[in-house]
């Protein structure tokens, strides 16, 4: 059983602030494929498409039959405990500073036999488990060998939690708080034992129901924001910014509107001022605080999360210009991302099909409740996750845009 | 599969040793210089009268043994490149044997040189392998250590090794070295406690069952007989030798090497069986490894390795004398010249050189060398029967 995780003793401020250090992130462009699934949560092989062999270490060509059309195929990653060990010595900083540290060697059922960070509960060989894929802290894939069925306190194995941005005793600032799906993230992450939660809101003499009894709860705290004011980001950032280990920035500005509908730029501007400017200004302040304090003990510094749209992907006309602004975001996102790697901050993408709110009151359904989309941002950060398309249209989107984004476009377009 | 053809008359001869240091400042290049100048120096020849070399090294780059055959001003009329770690010494034997049998070469060079700068072998796991770099690397940067606790927790859970029986091989091993006047641990007497009550490093291994890399080189030259008597050179013949790669690549998880697919043509190539060896230099980074060697070699069946070794001494004067210059575990580990150590060894104590440690009435060694945790197991494997001059 895994020790459940103590909340973590108030920072010594004398002692310096552990600097951020990385696992080993060199990886040749065939194990990139592993990551690529690991950054939505699946634990993928490489199958061959001529002669059907699976095979690990990922290479670049099938060790049986030599043929080159390898596909990335999904696993449940059912496997047996070969041999264990524990490291009390490592030659890497990251490790060094986090020994003692346990491996596996598994054998998949699927054939492979691999070698995988051991969780706590996954003790002596022969032992039944299940292999995962996480992102490690330099943003590349690692195979994690889990216990075949929950555990107490499973998520808080401390090896497990380097991969993951568990928001248990950490503090999160939601930048806002206001809307249904504010709210309902500011209850998920409470839910989720987070610390504290700062409630960003604009315009704080718009009373908005529900929200005076979410700043009423003893880990919330209101804090006025406004993305399309520097200053306020800003001012925010110099008070708070220092604490904050997770950034859920789930600010948008959404009207449904193509080109056509509209005869001049304003509403355009102001999609792209909170969508994509507010994303910049949010980055410009809270990054490099986030940043310095990506080692900072148990519970430091470790995600921002994004709320982009499935539409980022491909223009929906209709909510076309509010597309082109995710499309930024988006863009502005991977520029974030690749920003923060170095650090070991993970920045989460969630592509969203049409929220349940009023702004797409004309989108037939299915939509995406304000609390399934909360779920899926607790979720996404508890499993480690980068990439993320909560509910059926954003699945149903992805898969039609990776099978074809033309005919995509042409589908969407009419 | 085709019979192979014997060694005829060629030999080894001329075992030189670069002593080995911690840590170098010098090149890898420095260390294959002062090699072939011993090989010079001890055999009387004129660096023109090297027509071969084969040269196995980590830590020449950016070079390969074409831009060092400039570096050290040699001409060879053969060369060849063999990078292969722990499996150097018998794959460059074997080509350098059959270089010379077919008349490519009258006196190759094998020479095995590695430096050791103190932030080496960090640089060297992190880039080891693709499948190092992808697959074991980033999974606590234990380098070989992990690989082999992984094969030895198997391995004692298996077969029922225990911590004391590994011990009984490094602490014999150690009793050796106490008579290698270039062994790393000379002076450093190391007993069973010590042994097992050593620090962790990744277990079940602890301290004293891994290797320590270090700096240095081994060489040695092969001719034909006639050539080695006209240069009064002590030599022993070459009887038999194998060579695998990849062996048993369906095994889960390794619990034997390539030598177990190849010994029995080892001994039938050689005439020889293994009761008549009488003294064994098998590749010994980790000890589960040595013991997989002396099941692998025909010295007992598979499994029985605990009980073989609870049955001998291992030690010069004793049963069964084994690494008999300490071998890596007390010599060190200098990179590819790991691969070499126990050819030199068996060339001195089958030519009567080995001073203090000479096993009495030595007529034919085994070496067998292992190479390359690529992922999850060693790759490489080979073995070389010697046998006296006589």
């Amino acid at each position: 059983m895994t020790d459940p995780l103590l909340r973590p003793k108030r920072k010594n401020p004398v002692l310096a602030t552990r600097m951020p250090t990385l696992p080993p992130g060199a990886r040749s462009r065939a194990a990139l494929g592993l990551t690529a699934a690991a950054a939505e949560g699946r634990f993928a092989l490489q199958a061959c498409a001529d002669c059907g062999a699976l095979q690990y270490p990922p290479r670049e060509a099938c060790h049986r039959c030599l043929g080159a059309r390898l596909r990335w195929r999904t696993q449940d990653g059912a496997g047996t405990l070969l041999a264990e060990t524990t490291l009390h010595h490592s030659n890497d900083l990251f490790f060094r500073e986090r020994l003692p540290w346990r491996l596996g060697m598994v054998r998949l059922d699927a054939g492979p036999t691999v070698v995988a960070h051991l969780h706590g509960d996954v003790r002596g060989a022969g032992t039944r488990l299940q292999v995962g894929a996480r992102l490690d802290r330099a943003g590349q894939a690692v195979l994690v060998a889990l216990p075949e069925k929950e555990t107490p306190n499973m998520s808080d194995d401390p090896q497990l939690r380097e991969m993951t941005c568990d928001p248990k005793f950490r503090k999160v600032l939601v930048t806002d708080a206001k809307t249904a799906l504010g709210q309902a993230v500011v209850h998920a992450l409470v839910a989720a034992g987070a610390d504290i939660v700062w409630a960003g809101h604009a315009e704080p003499w718009k009373r908005l129901p529900g929200f005076d009894g979410l700043a009423a709860l003893p880990q919330v705290t209101p804090v006025p924001l406004d993305l399309t004011d520097s200053r306020s980001v800003v001012e925010l950032a110099g008070e708070i910014g220092g604490k904050v280990d997770i950034v859920v920035n789930t600010a948008e500005h959404h009207r449904a509107a193509g080109i056509g509908a509209r005869v001049a730029v304003e509403t355009a501007r102001n999609e792209m001022d909170i969508n994509y400017f507010g994303l910049l200004r949010l980055a410009q302040a809270f990054g490099p605080a986030l940043r310095a304090r990506a080692a900072d003990g148990p519970a430091g510094a470790c995600a921002w999360v994004n709320l982009l749209s499935i539409y980022a992907l491909a223009n929906f006309p209709s909510h076309g210009t509010f597309s082109a602004s995710k499309a930024a975001a988006l863009s502005l996102a991977q520029c974030l991302r690749a920003e923060m790697r170095p650090a070991g901050v993970r920045v989460v993408n969630l592509f969203p099909g049409p929220i349940d709110d009023a702004w797409n009151q004309l989108t037939p359904p299915p939509k995406v409740a304000p609390e399934q989309l909360a779920k899926a941002v607790v979720g996404a950060l508890r499993d480690g996750v980068e990439d993320v398309y909560p509910g059926d249209v954003a699945q149903e989107w992805l898969e039609r845009w990776r099978d074809n984004p033309k005919a995509l476009e042409r589908e969407i377009g009419g | 599969m085709t019979r192979r053809l014997g060694y005829d008359d060629v030999v080894l001869a001329a075992p030189v040793t670069v002593p080995y240091v911690r840590y170098a400042i010098r090149a890898g290049h420095w260390f294959v210089a002062r090699a072939l100048a011993m090989l010079l120096d001890r055999s009387g020849l004129h660096k023109a009268q090297v027509d071969g070399a084969c040269i196995s090294s980590f830590t020449l780059m950016p070079d390969s043994a074409i831009g060092l055959m400039q570096h050290i001003g040699l001409t060879p009329r053969w060369l060849d490149w063999l990078p292969l770690g722990g499996a150097s010494g018998v794959a460059g034997l074997r080509r350098a044997a059959r270089a010379v049998q077919a008349g490519d070469a009258d006196v190759v060079a094998c020479i095995a040189a590695d430096t050791n700068h103190v932030d080496s072998f960090r640089l060297t796991l992190s880039n080891f392998s693709m499948f190092a770099r992808d697959a074991v690397y980033p999974y606590g940067a234990g380098g070989p250590n992990a690989s082999f606790a992984f094969l030895t927790d198997h391995y004692m859970r298996t077969y029922g090794a225990t911590r004391e029986d590994f011990g009984k091989l490094c602490v014999a091993q150690r009793e050796n070295a106490q008579h290698n006047p270039v062994a790393l641990f000379r002076g450093k007497r190391l007993t069973l406690a010590d042994y097992l009550q050593a620090r962790p490093i990744a277990e079940p291994l602890r301290l004293f069952d891994c290797v320590m890399p270090c700096a240095g080189a081994d060489a040695f030259l092969v001719m034909r007989a006639g050539r080695a008597r006209d240069l009064g050179l002590p030599h022993v013949r070459l009887l038999g030798t194998i060579e695998r790669h990849n062996g048993f690549p369906d095994d889960p998880i390794q619990f034997r090497g390539g030598w177990a697919m190849d010994c029995d043509d080892l001994y039938a190539q050689a005439g020889v069986s293994p009761r008549e060896v009488d003294l064994f230099q098998p590749y010994d980074d980790y000890p589960v490894i040595t013991m997989m060697q002396i099941e692998d070699l025909g010295f007992c069946a598979k499994g029985e390795g605990p009980a073989f070794v609870r049955a001998n001494t291992f030690t010069w004067n004793g049963s069964f004398p084994l690494n008999t210059s300490g071998g890596q575990l007390s010599a060190g580990q200098a990179g590819c010249a790991g691969g070499y150590i126990g050819l030199v060894e068996t060339i001195r104590q089958l030519t009567g050189e080995a001073g203090g440690r000479q096993v009495p009435d030595a007529k034919v060694g085994l070496v067998s060398g292992f190479g390359m945790i690529n992922f999850d197991r060693g790759l490489a494997s080979g073995a070389a029967l010697l046998g006296h001059a006589d």
